[in-house]
């Protein structure tokens, strides 16, 4: 792999003058890194490499240039290029702003749900307001979010809050309530939503488990490395709670 | 064209280091643009190839955008090309992931050494004609997309995109000594590949 990583250009000065010294004295080596020249160059200039179209870079300058981060109702994929062409920035910005509009996908927001609970939990940062005051904690997301999500301590069933913090799923903001069980912690994470009232549904993804449900135009996702019957009682306990 | 430059307007110098975790960072930096738009065509080349379709290529490459502009304050500097094909292929990973299951060719995946040489040099072949018969565009497309998928995304990225091993290797989270073991299994196989489908 040395003659590889001297036709890819990878070796210093010293290796590649090793090699070359090598291959003067092997002619095995040497038919070996003329195929693989002869391979890379091959594949260099005439596989295609695809460019993206005129009328996606467009969309996607829009998108990158937006802050997609409002919280909004439903999303929905980027498909009417035609339209930014036709009706210039302000129809764009439009667009692009509509993006932040959000219809649930289990899978993606499970992710996206999983990628803040552990970037939460990696960073160390896991709480921006630190109350067991379900008093102390709702306010505090008043002025920070354009919805205020509904608060509740579950102490007394083995849940106590822990506190809050704003987390971004899926581009937007969203109130992350934290709970502790044990030496586990619950992340409760809460958006609004258009979508109508929803049973309470698990999922598991790479050794987490989630419960998420709709209520009163709130979308709930529960995620936690407690394990699914637990977190099921946590999901149960929390709805039936004042 | 440094990243760097890119935090060093007044006043932003401060994004150059982690943001405080607070509201505030939701806004994402509004240099995002200016990392990711000129990788643009780096990003939907990736996606087209981990995809092999034009449609969830560009799927891909949209969703990344929004995760890239949700973690844009993570991104510390350094090679936005690298940091936001990273992002791409972990987008198209989860999809490609969703739909396992779909026929892949027996072609050698990790974990099996063997000799390129060996594969070049069959007796009684001219040991030119195999790579020879590469030399269509539309064939040797079809030899890549047949790829095992890590394998193709290394090619793609060392040979398309022409990146060092060590940007490889973070894009695709793998050590060094990864990266160059896909590539020797990719360049094989796409010999093997054209041999057999050639004679
Ligand atoms: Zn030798």
């Amino acid at each position: 792999m040395l003659v590889q990583a001297d036709i890819d250009g990878e070796l210093d000065a010293r290796d590649a003058a090793a090699i070359a010294a090598h291959l003067d004295g092997c002619a095995e080596c040497r038919a070996l890194q003329a195929q693989l020249r002869r391979i890379k160059e091959t594949t260099r200039t005439e596989a295609t490499r695809f460019a993206a179209s005129d009328d996606f870079r467009r969309r996607m300058a829009v998108l990158a240039q937006s802050n997609v981060t409002r919280p909004a109702a439903t999303r929905r994929r980027l498909q009417w290029g035609g339209w930014i062409g036709s009706f210039g920035l302000g129809a764009a910005v439009a667009a692009a702003l509509m993006l932040a509009i959000h219809v649930p996908r289990d899978g993606g927001d499970a992710q996206s749900v999983l990628d803040g609970h552990l970037r939460a939990l990696q960073s160390g940062h896991a709480i921006d307001v630190a109350s067991t005051d379900k008093h102390t904690v709702k306010p505090w997301f008043d002025g920070r979010l354009d919805f205020t999500p509904p608060v509740k301590d579950l102490a007394a069933a083995g849940f106590p809050l822990r506190g809050g913090r704003i987390d971004a799923v899926d581009g937007r903001p969203t109130a992350a309530l934290v709970y502790g069980h044990g030496r586990h912690a619950i992340d409760l994470y809460v958006w609004p939503t258009v979508a109508g009232d929803a049973a309470a549904r698990d999922t598991a993804r790479k050794g987490y488990h989630f419960v998420t449900w709709v209520r009163d135009g709130m979308r709930f996702w529960a995620v936690s490395d407690l394990n699914p019957a637990e977190l099921d009682e946590f999901a149960r306990d929390w709805q039936a709670a004042d | 064209m440094s990243v760097g430059t890119v935090h060093a307007t007044p006043g932003r110098a401060i994004l150059a280091q982690p943001p405080p975790r607070e509201p505030g960072r939701l806004m994402p930096a509004p240099s995002f643009d200016s990392i990711a738009l000129p990788h643009l065509d780096a990003a939907y080349n990736l996606a087209r190839w981990l995809m092999r379709d034009a449609t969830e290529a560009e799927d891909v490459v949209q969703d990344a955008l929004l995760r890239g502009l949700r973690y844009f304050s993570s991104f510390a500097g350094g090679d936005g090309r690298a940091w936001l094909l990273r992002i791409v292929r972990n987008v198209a990973y989860d999809r490609l992931a969703a739909r396992r299951g779909l026929a892949t060719l027996p072609l050698d995946g990790d974990g099996e050494e063997g000799s390129l040489a060996d594969t070049l040099r069959d007796p009684g072949d001219n040991p030119e004609t195999a790579v020879g018969k590469m030399q269509d565009r539309a064939r040797l497309d079809a030899l890549l997309a047949a790829l095992p998928v890590e394998q193709r995304e290394a090619i793609v990225l060392c040979d398309l995109e022409e990146m060092p091993y060590r940007a490889i290797a973070e894009i695709a989270g793998v050590p060094i000594g990864t990266v160059m073991s896909r590539l020797w299994r990719a360049r094989r196989n796409l010999a093997r590949l054209a041999k057999a489908g050639g004679a």
